[in-house]
């Protein structure tokens, strides 16, 4: 597969197939990523399309300190949020306090219930597309901060650095972030296991 | 002083009086421990915690397990009227760069 790097080459030189084979790469995960700002279908079209503009505007300066797919993630995460500020979408602060549920410890700390494994993940590709599904919607129904860091390191496997370049956001606000957003997935897997073993 | 075991170190520090981990506290460590955000004493203490405590060596399994099936989601697959509006897009980028060239 040719490299991001040979593919920019092309790109300023301007070769229409090298933009298509960049268009292929990268435009569906941008589009999945701009959901994670505004769930909307139509603006995160217009998300991604300005996301292009911005790259072709902006080749001459882009210098390759970062990677190509960091670089454009960024323009996109800062396309997204002045479209939600111009739709002007009240961004909800996470709350404070333990991100696992108190109420499954005891007052001295310990575990209330005992953790009991989860079941093998399915072998039949029916139930395996509709466990995918369900962990796609669990991360959808994350409020925003959450939804957008976990898209990048779990879903796009994105290093924590790389999150907090195209997030502008610390290393601790990342954590926190990825450890809520997890913590709730998490959860949501454990209550779909006990509905499966017990049904 | 030498490099600590896990499993040692958390030991000194109880012997000194500090509480040890509990499961509740534990879990709100996760995340840091996969991020390798813990100081040494710390992430030594969490470890010490997991290695014994099954509940919560399951919950840092099941956390894994999930980030792993995280991983599986797949993007939509890019629809052939947006690459025909992308291609044009860039036709209108070039001819307006090298128009002004």
């Amino acid at each position: 597969m040719e490299t991001d790097e040979d593919l920019l080459a092309r790109l300023r030189a301007g070769d229409e197939s090298a933009f298509e084979a960049l268009v292929e790469r990268y435009h569906p995960r941008l589009i999945r990523f701009a959901l994670s700002f505004a769930p909307r279908w139509e603006l995160a079209e217009d998300v991604v399309q300005e996301t292009w503009i911005g790259l072709l505007r902006g080749l001459d300066r882009f210098e390759g300190r970062s990677s190509l797919g960091t670089w454009l993630f960024q323009i996109c995460a800062n396309r997204a949020r002045s479209m939600a500020a111009r739709e002007a979408r009240i961004i909800p602060v996470d709350p404070e306090g333990p991100a696992v549920d108190p109420a499954l410890f005891q007052a001295d700390g310990a575990w209330a219930e005992p953790v009991a494994a989860w079941a093998d993940p399915p072998t039949d590709a029916a139930e395996q597309a509709e466990l995918i599904e369900r962990i796609r919607r669990a991360i959808d129904d994350l409020p925003p901060g959450q939804r957008q860091v976990v898209t990048l390191r779990d879903l796009e496997g994105m290093t924590a650095a790389q999150v907090c370049e195209i997030m502008s956001i610390t290393e601790v606000n990342q954590r926190v972030l990825l450890h809520r957003g997890r913590t709730r997935v998490r959860a949501v897997l454990d209550r779909l296991d006990k509905e499966v073993t017990h049904r | 002083m030498s490099k600590a075991r896990p499993g040692w170190f958390p030991r000194m520090r109880a012997a000194r009086g500090e509480p040890p981990l509990l499961c509740r506290d534990a879990v709100e460590l996760v995340t840091d421990y996969l991020e390798g955000a813990l100081g040494d004493a710390d992430r030594a203490r969490f470890e010490y915690h997991v290695a014994r405590c099954p509940n919560c060596g399951e919950y840092l399994a099941q956390i894994k397990a999930s980030v792993a099936l995280s991983g599986q989601i797949d993007p939509q697959e890019l629809s052939p009227q947006a690459r025909t509006e992308l291609t044009g897009l860039f036709r209108d980028w070039l001819a307006d760069r090298d128009g002004r060239a």
